[in-house]
């Protein structure tokens, strides 16, 4: 919107290297003051290393970087927030112990006669949060808020400082869609005061929605740079993946589904489970070849469905039976056992191990079939795992790198591939395409899509509601911790499922009447 | 929007996320220390005859004044994630250092040797956790040697004690009964303040909740934890400092596994050995606990030696620890 081209920062002809990997390339990049910047790119494309080098993380090997036209060369992340250039990272930067308070003014309390000033930080704190719109006491810690509101913790903060540049890096992974309204006022406010405004995302309607231009980076290099009305989404897609636009429509909403049968016999079975304050009576089929999408949102109880089937989290009562046998213990092991894999929402905390090898950790959970007294046969792993490399499309430079080394989407293929050599029944998928770039999306969903033609039964959880609704046969709606509805056929549409997660009465003819009348 | 008392969990989406028993286990993780010392000190005073007597409470508070600060001192290093092993015998040397340096040059040189010998072996030890990246137990247990190491070199092999004139300005430093007291209680509110009202303080609180977010929120990382190393050195051989004065003689063989019970009074006093929460009062707590239960146990159980009050504080201490990991457990659901 504004085209002051007031420069605040330039990044000019920028060059970064690691041991191995040219990470960057030559990029340039300009941004102005009140504009709100998309950088776009797959996983590896440089936006990372982009973002460290200008908060100074790291140091370029070549180029310059200039901040209101004075060359800069920042050593750590303090000197470029004292420059005015802040950071909200896609995960919660803060610290869960301390209170909301000190996590917003760390380093820079008020202070009087030299000691930090408690009751006027709370103040500044409730006062300066309600414009973020949270009311909360800001006593108290960090670690009781929900994560949404820990992110506008952390975007407050951002702001605090008297930025001229704030980079966001998919700040809106894990805001709710209420949380995330509020964060685009808040960008809008910022633009308008002049400030400068990185925006890292993954998803296409935000970028249109707030952003003003566009540079989109490939392979450490910058491939191009537009205002955001002059590029269509097809155009912007294509530039990012560098293919050509009509390979990606094939796995649009038309392609799944079709030329696949759901076959007839039940896989996976819940019945009637319950788990306190979160699940109510929920029940559950899935058949053979069938991929069932949970929808619901965020606290409606979608993740701990599929943690209480595979028991990672009790269950007051319930049953889940696999192939009609029903589970007698229920616990993670007992599930596996059973057939039924699950691949959880945080690949860091749940899923990755990320000091160890791609081969080790795919061959993590199938330890105990590839043992023979005690043993593990090295050359039968070998076998699995470039199987699974090969079969899923794992970008390594060889089964011995390390997991921690490889992009978002790669480890969710190297988990999924650890899963999948256990030969399941049933998959649960929680979120598996969070937080990866959309080429790595697409093959990820074509992945799912394969394993159920081969007659996986698939739970599909996710946010994204146009994965939700071109990757699922079915949907079936949480709310509240209860099954709501169950949309089929010709039923999974956007406006359906909408209806459906917003308790919408015009459709209401199975679920009872939602507490928060809105 | 309106009510601002009770909207709250409504207003952030997904609300609190504590649950009433997660909040009573926390509350008795933290207060547990002080709410048990009281608890001890009233059954004592009605049970324990000749216990509630001010010069059974003075005995206690001025035995463990100086040996307190160790506690203190500890408390910041844990705070910010790390562990400090080398108090105790920085604590020795600290001792033998101020009566060597009585008798080589005076009370001046004795009160400012072991601060600077104190200061410089901290600085060293922060350097190579902050910047070397060296784990802080594997640094503070060579620290540990080296003071012990070092005493032993100025004693001729612990042969040789040096003794402090009763009339000179040093002894009179730490000697009585309310100078240690005082300057205990002194040291420890100081500690206080500087901990919850400083950005210093705040900073050790932000890099053991998180070391990487702290560093990303421009905290600076490595100059605290050289600082905190330093302060805890630099602590700890002006407590045997102080300790020396008082028993007018630098002995070379104390200070054996108190590093040990120093990190028992602050875990005791709900500090978490992972960093990132406590408190001072806390550890005060802790460290009164330890020694009013080895006080009744001396008095009582005198039979049994310390072996008895090393079972009850050792049984106190696992009760705390469990409790803490069952917190923390429960949090990571």
């Amino acid at each position: 919107m504004s085209d002051s081209s007031g420069v605040v920062l330039r990044l000019d002809g920028v060059s970064k290297s690691f041991p191995g990997v040219r990470a960057l390339r030559d990029v340039s990049l300009e941004l102005r003051a009140g504009e709100v910047h998309a950088l776009v790119g797959e996983n590896g494309a440089g936006k990372s290393t982009l973002i460290k080098i200008s908060t100074g993380v790291y140091t370029a090997d070549e180029g310059e970087v200039r901040l209101l036209d004075a060359p800069v060369s920042f050593t750590d992340p303090l000197q470029a927030q004292a420059a005015g250039i802040s950071t909200i990272y896609q995960e919660v930067n803060l610290i869960p112990l301390m209170s909301v308070a000190r996590n917003l003014y760390l380093g820079r309390e008020p202070r009087r006669f030299g000691l930090v000033d408690t009751a006027r930080m709370n103040r500044d704190a409730r006062a300066r949060l309600r414009e973020f719109g949270i009311d909360v006491n800001p006593a108290r810690p960090l670690r009781s808020l929900a994560l949404g509101a820990q992110q506008m913790v952390s975007i407050a903060r951002a702001v605090e400082i008297d930025a001229r540049v704030v980079i966001m890096d998919e700040p809106t992974s894990s805001l709710e869609k209420r949380e995330v309204e509020t964060l685009f006022t808040v960008i809008e406010r910022l633009a308008a005061s002049g400030i400068a405004i990185l925006y890292v995302s993954h998803r296409m309607e935000e970028l249109y929605r707030i952003c003003d231009r566009v540079t989109v980076m490939r392979d450490g290099q910058v491939v191009g740079s537009s205002a955001m009305a002059d590029i269509d989404r097809l155009q912007l897609v294509s530039m990012m993946l560098g293919r050509d636009a009509s390979d990606l429509r094939q796995h649009g909403s038309t392609a799944f589904a079709e030329g696949r049968d759901v076959e007839d016999d039940v896989v996976l079975r819940t019945q009637g489970l319950n788990v306190r304050h979160t699940l109510e009576d929920v029940s559950l089929d899935i058949r053979r070849g069938e991929v069932v999408g949970l929808g619901g949102l965020l606290g409606a109880g979608r993740s701990e469905t599929a943690r209480a089937i595979v028991g990672a989290l009790h269950a007051e009562s319930g049953e889940v039976a696999v192939n009609g046998k029903r589970l007698r213990r229920r616990s993670p092991a007992a599930a596996i056992r059973a057939g039924i894999a699950m691949l959880p929402e945080d690949r860091k905390l749940d899923g990755i191990v990320p000091g160890l090898s791609v081969r080790e950790n795919i061959v993590l959970a199938a330890l105990p079939r590839l043992s023979r007294m005690g043993l593990v046969q090295r050359s039968k792993q070998d076998e699995i795992v470039s199987f699974f490399i090969d079969r899923l499309q794992i970008k390594v430079s060889s089964p011995a790198q390390r997991v921690s080394d490889l992009s978002g989407g790669n480890q969710q293929k190297v988990l999924l591939a650890r899963w999948l050599c256990l030969h399941p029944k049933a998959l649960l998928l929680d979120e598996p395409t969070r937080g990866i770039d959309v080429g790595a999306k697409a093959e990820v969903q074509g992945l799912i899509e394969e394993l159920a033609r081969d007659g996986l039964a698939v739970l599909l959880i996710s946010s994204d509601l146009e994965e939700l609704i071109e990757g699922s046969d079915r949907i079936v709606v949480l709310r509240e911790g209860k099954v709501v509805d169950n949309l089929t056929g010709d039923a999974v549409t956007d406006d359906n499922l909408m209806r459906a997660l917003a308790a919408d009465p015009s459709r209401s003819d199975d679920a009872q009447p939602a507490k928060d009348s809105s | 929007m309106s009510s601002q008392t009770t909207a709250p969990a409504e207003d952030v989406a997904g609300g609190v996320t504590e649950t009433p028993r997660e909040r009573v286990f926390a509350l008795l993780q933290r207060q547990g220390g002080p709410v048990v010392l009281v608890l001890v000190v009233l059954l004592a005073s009605i049970f324990s005859s000749g216990f509630a007597s001010s010069g059974n409470f003075s005995t206690i508070l001025v035995g463990n004044a100086y040996i307190s600060l160790l506690a203190l001192a500890e408390t910041f290093v844990i705070i910010s994630g790390g562990i400090d092993l080398s108090v105790g015998s920085m604590f020795a040397l600290g001792g033998v250092l101020a009566a060597w340096g009585m008798n080589h040059g005076g009370s001046g040189v004795a009160v400012l040797l072991p601060i600077a010998v104190g200061l410089v072996v901290g600085v060293v030890q922060g350097s190579l956790i902050a910047y070397a990246r060296l784990a802080p137990f594997i640094v503070t247990l060579a620290g540990l040697l080296f003071a012990r190491g070092l005493l032993q070199a100025i004693s001729n092999e612990g042969s040789t004690t040096y003794l402090v004139p009763g009339h000179s300005v040093f002894a009179f430093l730490g000697d009585g009964t309310w100078r240690p007291i005082l300057t205990a209680v002194a040291l420890f509110a100081i500690a206080a303040v500087v901990l919850v009202r400083t950005r210093f303080g705040q900073a050790l609180f932000a890099i053991g909740g998180s070391e990487n977010a702290a560093l990303l929120m421009g905290v600076r990382v490595r100059r605290t934890k050289v600082f905190v190393y330093m302060l805890s050195g630099t602590l700890a051989a002006v407590a045997g400092m102080l300790n020396a004065s008082r028993l007018q003689s630098g002995v070379t063989n104390i200070g054996v596994g108190y590093e040990l019970t120093a990190i028992a009074a602050v875990v005791i006093g709900g500090t978490i050995l992972t960093g990132g929460s406590g408190s001072i009062y806390g550890t005060a707590a802790g460290v009164l606990l330890l020694a009013v239960i080895q006080n009744l146990i001396g008095v009582h159980l005198s039979q049994y030696g310390s072996s008895a009050s090393d079972l009850v504080n050792g049984a106190f201490l696992a009760v705390v620890v469990v409790l803490q990991s069952f917190l923390a457990r429960r949090r990571a659901l």
